[in-house]
């Protein structure tokens, strides 16, 4: 069975239909890309799947539960973190209090320190800057701290929108790595993204998505090696 | 010593302000909303503290904890009856609603307690402080007002930082789906914000109806406001600005009653007012909002 299972689903923005009945799935383990240009309804996946968007038809299965009525703040505790696009970090808490934060619907506090251990282990620079406001921070930086935050709360699967967006390429690069990090831990990784060439490196399968529609999937590296693909995605 | 004598009554009705403009300012940081009611609410805290108290002979204490329960019930009831399903209504509707339920809360009030004013007994038995070999009092009710702004400030300051609700409180006024993606109840979250604001507005209104003992349906406008305009004076959505905010406006108003006229004293908070606006639109201790794209 699949860890996530998306089944035709249907996002509105008002009367414009955003996503038009797409279905995917994530198994234990993977690492999936969700590829497309801007506008292809990327973002509104995920922020659907963690219920910060209302479907107006499908379901989302997490563990073979439907989880596309459930209040967006239970589905945290249910194993499922989200970096959003933006990072959304909190500007005016240190990176500690964010980290916190992270961990928010834990309770144990001695698992919780441990957590916060193989973050600040996973990130250094965090931990350097623990007492500094996370709005001072870098932009590399306050993607580090959104991605340690989304790890706090000990997900079973972490769906990442464009990690990328906006860093230099020194920086993409040691984003990716971290992504692969997660990945050797155990975490499941959804992963959205622009940069499809950095993507489908380091993913096991993708789903192209075009205009709310899911346009073709399969194996990362063989989509690599796709004509239509590389054309429009990857700028050969 | 007259000056040092208004400078501490100006700090005591300037506590009061920064107690009910704490209310303003938390639901504003948290919710984006004035809450033009909030001042309705300290008036039904001191109807429930004066009928407990003169009604039922209950002791000033247990009837002042009566009256928070209350006002914390009433503004919880009032956020989820009023305001959330307006929750991504425009500024403008939330506004009108907000000024509709002040209407609803004075002339409920009205129907239920009378027209008549009510001579309100202060919760206060301490006796006053004699200084200076009594050149200069100062009233029970001055001391324990000061002291319930020092602890209340202090208790809200810690809550905020030390504990998780309080840590959502925050994340929730920064970034309502950042925080719900970190599992935090935002509704929850809201309704607890006007928990804590009504249940200290219950506190203020029977403090400053210990000082100022006339109890109408209206008493809760004028302090209502002037607690607004503290807030605006302080930086809206600032803890600390509430205090220096409502703290500075009270001197204001005593030391502009003694010295300038005690018919302009309004005037001239107000005034301030418009001069810290003009001057500094984020008002003291505010920050500019940067609308993220």
């Amino acid at each position: 069975m699949a860890m996530l299972e998306v089944k035709n689903l249907e996002v509105h923005y008002g009367v414009i239909q955003a996503i038009k009945g797409i279905s995917f799935e994530v198994n234990e383990g993977e690492v999936i890309a969700l590829i497309g240009a801007n506008g292809a309804g990327k973002t509104t996946t995920l922020q659907t799947i963690t219920g910060m968007l209302k479907p107006s038809a499908g379901e989302i299965l997490f563990g073979g539960q439907d989880i596309s009525k459930i209040p967006g703040h239970k589905i945290v505790s249910m194993g499922m973190a989200h970096v959003p696009e933006g990072r959304r970090v909190f500007a005016e808490l240190s990176v500690y209090e964010n980290l916190k934060l992270g961990a928010y619907t834990r309770k144990d506090k001695a698992e919780i320190a441990e957590s916060l251990a193989r973050v600040y282990k996973s990130f250094p620079r965090l931990e350097e800057r623990k007492n500094q406001l996370a709005g001072t921070l870098s932009g590399g930086e306050q993607q580090m701290l959104a991605m340690g935050r989304a790890l706090m709360s000990k997900p079973k699967i972490v769906l990442m929108d464009e990690p990328s967006m906006g860093l230099s390429p020194i920086l993409v690069e040691e984003i990716f790595n971290i992504i692969r990090e997660i990945s050797a831990g155990g975490t499941t990784v959804l992963l959205v993204e622009q940069n499809a060439k950095k993507a489908l490196a380091i993913a096991d399968r993708a789903y192209v998505l075009e205009t709310g529609k899911i346009v073709l999937s399969g194996d990362a590296k063989e989509m690599m090696n796709n004509d239509s693909i590389k054309k429009a995605y990857l700028g050969e | 010593m007259n000056f040092l004598s208004y400078l501490i009554n100006g700090i005591s009705l300037g506590s009061v302000y920064a107690i009910i403009a704490l209310g303003y300012t938390m639901v504003y940081g948290i919710a984006k909303m004035l809450n033009f009611a909030h001042g309705d609410v300290i008036m039904i805290g001191c109807y429930v503290t004066f009928l407990a108290m003169s009604g039922q002979g209950i002791h000033p204490l247990a009837a002042v904890i009566i009256s928070i329960v209350v006002c914390t019930l009433l503004g919880i009831a009032v956020e989820k009856i009023a305001y959330k399903p307006l929750r991504r209504a425009t500024p403008l509707a939330v506004l009108i609603t907000a000024i509709g339920v002040s209407y609803f809360l004075q002339n409920a009030a009205l129907l239920l307690f009378g027209a008549d004013t009510k001579s309100f007994s202060s919760v206060v038995t301490l006796p006053a402080l004699k200084l200076a070999d009594g050149a200069l009092t100062i009233s029970g009710t001055t001391i324990v007002t000061i002291a319930a702004c020092i602890v209340i400030m202090v208790a809200l300051m810690l809550f905020i930082k030390k504990t998780k609700a309080g840590q959502a409180m925050l994340a929730v006024s920064e970034d309502k789906d950042a925080a719900q993606l970190m599992g935090v109840n935002v509704n929850a979250t809201i309704s607890l914000t006007f928990a804590i604001g009504s249940g200290l507005a219950a506190i203020a209104g029977v403090l400053f109806c210990s000082a100022y003992p006339t109890l109408t349906p209206y008493t809760g406008s004028m302090p209502g406001i002037k607690a607004f305009t503290a807030a605006v004076f302080g930086g809206i959505g600032s803890i600390p600005g509430a205090l220096i905010g409502g703290i500075l406006l009270g001197i204001i108003e005593i030391l502009g009653r003694a010295y300038i006229s005690s018919q302009l004293s309004d005037a001239i908070v107000f005034a301030v007012l418009i001069v810290v606006l003009l001057v500094k639109p984020t008002g003291i201790l505010g920050k500019q909002i940067h609308e993220k794209v």
